[in-house]
């Protein structure tokens, strides 16, 4: 099933096209544990676009993870193609996806997967030492709203100020895409309003297309277009006229 | 410094304990090779250069008497570059201050003063005058030992005439870098030295006018040794020969030689074990590491670093281990090399040691070390780069514990759930168990080997000293003398008891195999002196027969009951055929026996000695000295007391420092295995741990897991120790057995012991400290942590 946007919609400049930033087409992912086939991904025709917030909805084990993984690079499809731009990831090798990854994505974790042993600063560094135009590590903290906490390491750190720190380190390198898997999964709904917010921010300032993976279906309320995923496919996508700033959302 | 630097240098930190442990095993490796590559290239570069520089001979070889004349004939021998012919004699020193009587060596120097090939180095002091009948130079260990300064006295029987000389000099000669006395095992300067006499004064006293007893020569590049060794004893032959020899059997050359040796088989054995127990303890730590921070290298991946990044990330942290145990291991082996070098000066005698640091011994020991800790880190850099990045991001699936046959069987013996604990951990990384016991049963391996090597030494010093050689001292005269003598001897102050001993010099010829030995006649019944055999009998060679060391029997490839083709090259210098009528096991020399009665039949001689072994009565020991000084044809003196103590000494001092270096070099195996091990046993299960803990078990319950595991591989160990470090003992004694002594595989159950307990205190020293960290255990915060 392919899910397309209207034509002449766009949710920042309207009446442009809008710029596709990621294309699938067919895309397929199964698993083989133990002779066992898991089709983690049964044909997903997609198109995600340039400035956009995308939530992506679905129960557990419906593929959502998968899909944002090789939408990253973190991961080769089984069937099917992919397109960043004009970038056919498909057609990558690792060292391709790597350098795809390190030019264009920023990746933020359900668990932060912050290095321990560096502090805030460091740990933003740890992108911007390998990234082309990248922003000074304080300035990504500062647009988190941590300047003050750069010197701290994550063990001194709240879950939601870590996540924060998660958020700069993935937009310092001033990415095209921002992938969130479950961003909020860790966080109780006061901090993850502050994280969700400080996504809202960079996604309008930055103008970086995000994808936030979540179960949370309050979250739908925020994105530009919600799509909801089942069973490895792609069941509908909503675009909401009227969003709603995390502040409002509770659940 | 870029974020990923400095997580390794955050977590190198962090590591500090294990890394140093790590490091101090290698600075072991680095340390010995170091050593033994230094040592071994500045004794070699030294011996070369003072070879070189004072022209060393090639050729060594002793005859009756030959004629001057016959100098120009074996300077044309094909292949000979030079030729000098020289008188060397032996006699009894009588040292100004000394109660005991010493024994020195003459050795002419040519009529134009300094010799053409030996050239001594000298030290202080001039060269005699060629004309002077009395003036000496002496070696300068000797001086040293007993004091003398040029222009000092002492006063020497030669050939029987008791002589004052004057010392002009103190000399270094590479033929003496290593000087042992007649009957002596190690150097004793104070008791024997090398006397350079003018030639003229040597020819008189001893009557050798226009004939030399001692040749050395010089080959060219070109020749051939053997040829020229062959030529030139059919040339000596008339003269009475005892047989040509190369370098390789010149004694001070031979004993250089073994020493370095010696220092190579070290280099070889050691370091390797270091370097593969490192490699060992960097995969472990590193591997463990790398299983830690799996969601940090997936992070790492999905921010776009190459897994070559990764991976060189991982390798740089064994680097930085390698890194500070190369520099200990440096400044460990500097300062060793020093000691050594410094032992070295003891017992060689060389006017220099040209001890470049050298550059290629640190840059290899270095590179090594590095090589083996990136070795050890590279399977788990390699897993943690080739990683998929989404697998990373998954946390790991639990270890997976199977059912087997075991389990049900501890199951049935109902052993305790912490008992259950341990032996599944175990089971659960058999490798890596198998590879920790493998460690520890090395460190218990040296150990025994290092024992075995003292056990061997005092059975060697018993069976030589206490059951073969009981005599208190033996007089040997210049030539053979009539069995009448030993009633002179027997006359002599303080002797209790006196025996004759006969020798002569053989060839003993087995087909291809040749071989020239010391041949002893023996008395029948003689008591002092006696050939023992394994359990402690006396044995006596019987008439008719030759009895032959078993290294010699092996040598020649000869059994029992066979003939072998015995070539005298003393007496009458007829060639026999001899039935070999026994074998027998000895630790010195490779002695061949004769009776002696029947050695004299066959020279057609009366009943001769060329020794008298004696029995003293030690109060008179004084008088006793003073009258052999002055005995004729008395040509030297060997006090066994001396020989014993010094013998010991030298053995106490090696020992001691040989020990001291295997007991840390085993401590710091064990500590290094079992620290880490336990280390990373506390890492992996401290959520099973705490659990236990918060389920209501003790500190101690829940130590016993942790230390259990580490014991128990401790224990298992040590059967596997045992026998390898009795394989390496028997390779030993194999590798050590040389012309001039044996070493016998002796394994006492003590040096076993002694071994593990030393082992095993180490790996509970070990254990009990990581125990402290385990009590100091956060319940919390690792019931929290994620993994
Ligand atoms: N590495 C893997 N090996 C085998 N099967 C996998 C693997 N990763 C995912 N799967 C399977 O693929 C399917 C989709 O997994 P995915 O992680 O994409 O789901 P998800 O929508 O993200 O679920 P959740 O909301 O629980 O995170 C699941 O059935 C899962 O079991
Ligand atoms: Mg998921």
């Amino acid at each position: 099933m392919s899910i397309r946007v209207p034509r002449g919609y766009s949710w920042r400049m309207e009446g442009r096209m809008p710029e596709r930033v990621f294309r699938t087409e067919g895309l397929t992912k199964v698993y083989d544990t133990g002779g066992v086939q898991v089709h983690a991904l049964a044909g997903v025709d997609l198109e995600l676009f340039a400035g956009e917030l995308a939530v992506l909805l679905g129960p557990s084990g419906s593929g959502k993870s998968t899909l944002l993984n090789i939408l990253g690079g973190l991961d080769h499809a089984s069937d099917g193609r992919v397109w960043f731009r004009d970038l056919e990831l498909t057609g990558l090798g690792d060292r391709g996806l790597t350098r795809f990854r390190r030019d264009h994505v920023g990746f933020v974790f359900q668990f932060y997967n912050l290095v321990a042993s560096l502090s805030a600063r460091e740990n933003v560094q740890l992108v911007t030492d390998v990234s082309r135009d990248p922003m000074r590590p304080e300035e990504a903290l500062e647009q988190v709203g941590l300047a003050h906490r750069m010197d701290h390491f994550p063990a001194e750190m709240s879950g939601g100020e870590q996540q924060r720190v998660a958020i700069a380190r993935a937009i310092a390198k001033r990415p095209e895409v921002l992938l969130c898997d479950e961003p909020t999964g860790a966080l109780d709904s006061k901090t993850g309003v502050q994280v969700l917010d400080v996504l809202r921010e960079v996604n309008e300032r930055l103008g970086t297309s995000t994808v936030v993976i979540t179960h949370n279906a309050a979250i739908r309320k925020m994105a530009h277009r919600v799509v909801y995923f089942q069973d490895g496919r792609i069941k509908r996508v909503e675009v909401n006229e009227t969003r709603l700033a995390p502040a409002e959302i509770s659940w | 410094m870029d974020a990923l630097d400095r997580k390794l240098l955050r977590d190198f930190r962090r590591l500090w304990a294990q890394a140093l442990v790590i490091a101090l095993v290698l600075a072991c490796g680095v340390a010995i090779l170091l050593t033994t590559f230094g040592m071994y290239g500045a004794l070699e570069e030294t011996r070369a250069t003072y070879y070189e520089r004072n022209r060393f001979a090639d050729i060594f070889a002793d005859a009756r008497r030959a004629p001057a004349s016959l100098l120009p004939v074996i300077r044309g021998i094909d292949g000979v570059r030079s030729a000098e012919a020289r008188v060397v004699e032996a006699a009894i020193l009588d040292i100004p201050g000394r109660t005991a009587t010493a024994t020195g060596r003459i050795v002419s120097l040519p009529r134009g003063g300094a010799p053409e090939l030996n050239l001594p180095v000298l030290v202080a002091g001039r060269l005699p005058d060629p004309e002077a009948a009395d003036e000496i130079a002496v070696n300068a260990p000797f001086a040293a030992a007993n004091g003398f300064r040029p222009g000092d006295r002492l006063s020497a029987n030669l050939n029987g005439r008791k002589r004052a000389l004057t010392i002009t000099g103190t000399l270094l000669s590479p033929e003496f870098i290593y000087t042992i006395g007649p009957g002596a095992l190690v150097p004793d300067s104070a008791g024997f030295g090398i006397l350079w006499m003018p030639e003229r004064a040597v020819a008189a006293a001893f009557d050798m006018e226009g004939a030399f007893n001692n040749v050395t020569l010089k080959l060219d590049p070109s020749a051939t040794q053997a040829d020229v060794i062959d030529r030139l004893d059919v040339l000596l032959e008339p003269y009475g020969g005892f047989g040509a020899q190369g370098r390789d059997l010149q004694q001070s050359h031979a004993f250089v030689d073994a020493e370095m040796q010696q220092l190579r088989s070290t280099a070889m054995v050691l370091p390797p074990i270091f370097f593969a127990i490192t490699a060992f303890l960097v995969n472990m730590v590193i591997g463990r590491i790398i299983a830690l921070e799996r969601s940090e290298i997936g992070l790492l991946k999905a921010i776009g670093y190459f897994d070559a990044e990764i991976c060189i990330h991982y390798l740089l942290l064994a680097v930085l281990i390698a890194a500070v145990g190369t520099g200990l291991g440096w400044a460990v082996g500097t300062w060793l090399s020093r000691a050594l070098a410094g032992l070295y000066a003891e017992f060689f005698d060389f006017p220099f040691l040209i001890y470049r640091a050298s550059f290629a011994a640190y840059a290899i020991s270095g590179l090594l070390a590095v090589a083996s800790a990136a070795l050890g880190a590279l399977h788990s850099a390699l897993k943690a780069a080739r990683m998929p990045p989404a697998v990373a991001m998954t946390p790991p699936a639990p270890p997976r514990y199977r059912s087997s046959l075991f389990d049900r069987a501890l199951a049935a013996m109902r052993v305790s759930q912490p008992v259950l604990m341990i032996f599944r951990g175990l089971l659960r990384w058999p490798l890596r168990s198998a590879l920790s016991a493998l460690g520890m049963a090395l460190a218990v391996a040296v150990l025994v080997a290092a024992g075995f090597f003292t056990d061997a030494l005092d059975t060697i010093v018993d069976k030589a000293f206490y059951q073969s050689n009981r005599q208190d001292a033996v007089l040997s005269f210049t030539e053979e003398v009539p069995e009448a003598a030993l009633e002179a001897v027997a006359n002599l102050p303080g002797v209790l008891r006196v025996e004759g001993q006969l020798f002569h010099v053989a060839v003993l010829r087995n087909g291809p195999h040749e071989k020239r030995v010391p041949l002893e006649g023996r008395y029948p019944g003689a008591d002092l002196s006696r050939v023992v055999d394994e359990a402690g009998r006396r044995v006596d060679a019987p008439p008719g027969g030759i009895l032959l060391a078993r290294r010699l029997a092996r040598q020649l490839d000869v059994r029992p009951g066979e003939m072998i083709e015995v070539a005298f090259l003393s007496g009458r210098r007829e060639t026999q055929r001899l039935r070999v009528s026994g074998t027998i096991r000895q630790y010195f020399g490779l002695g061949a026996y004769m009776d002696a009665g029947f050695l004299n039949a066959l020279n057609r001689q009366a009943p001769r000695i060329s020794a008298a072994n004696v029995t003293l009565d030690s109060a008179a020991l004084p008088d006793f000295h003073g009258a052999l000084k002055d005995i004729p044809a008395l040509s030297g003196i060997t006090m066994m007391d001396d020989v014993r103590g010094s013998f010991q000494e030298t053995i106490r001092k090696n020992v001691t420092i040989m020990t001291t270096i295997y007991i840390t070099i085993a401590v710091l195996i064990t500590v290094g295995v079992a620290y880490n091990g336990a280390r990373i046993q506390l890492s992996e299960r401290a959520r099973e741990l705490a659990s236990l803990r918060i389920l209501g078990f003790t500190r101690g319950e829940v130590s016993f897991v942790l230390m259990g595991e580490s014991m128990l591989l401790a224990l298992i160990a040590q059967p596997f120790g045992w026998m390898i470090g009795a394989g390496i003992a028997a390779l030993m004694t194999s590798g050590f057995t040389s012309d001039l002594y044996a070493i016998p595989l002796v394994l006492e159950p003590a040096a076993f012991a002694r071994a593990s307990l030393i082992v095993l205190v180490a790996a509970l020293v070990s254990s009990l400290i990581v125990r402290r960290r385990l009590d100091r255990l956060d319940l919390v915060a690792v019931m929290k942590s994620r993994e």
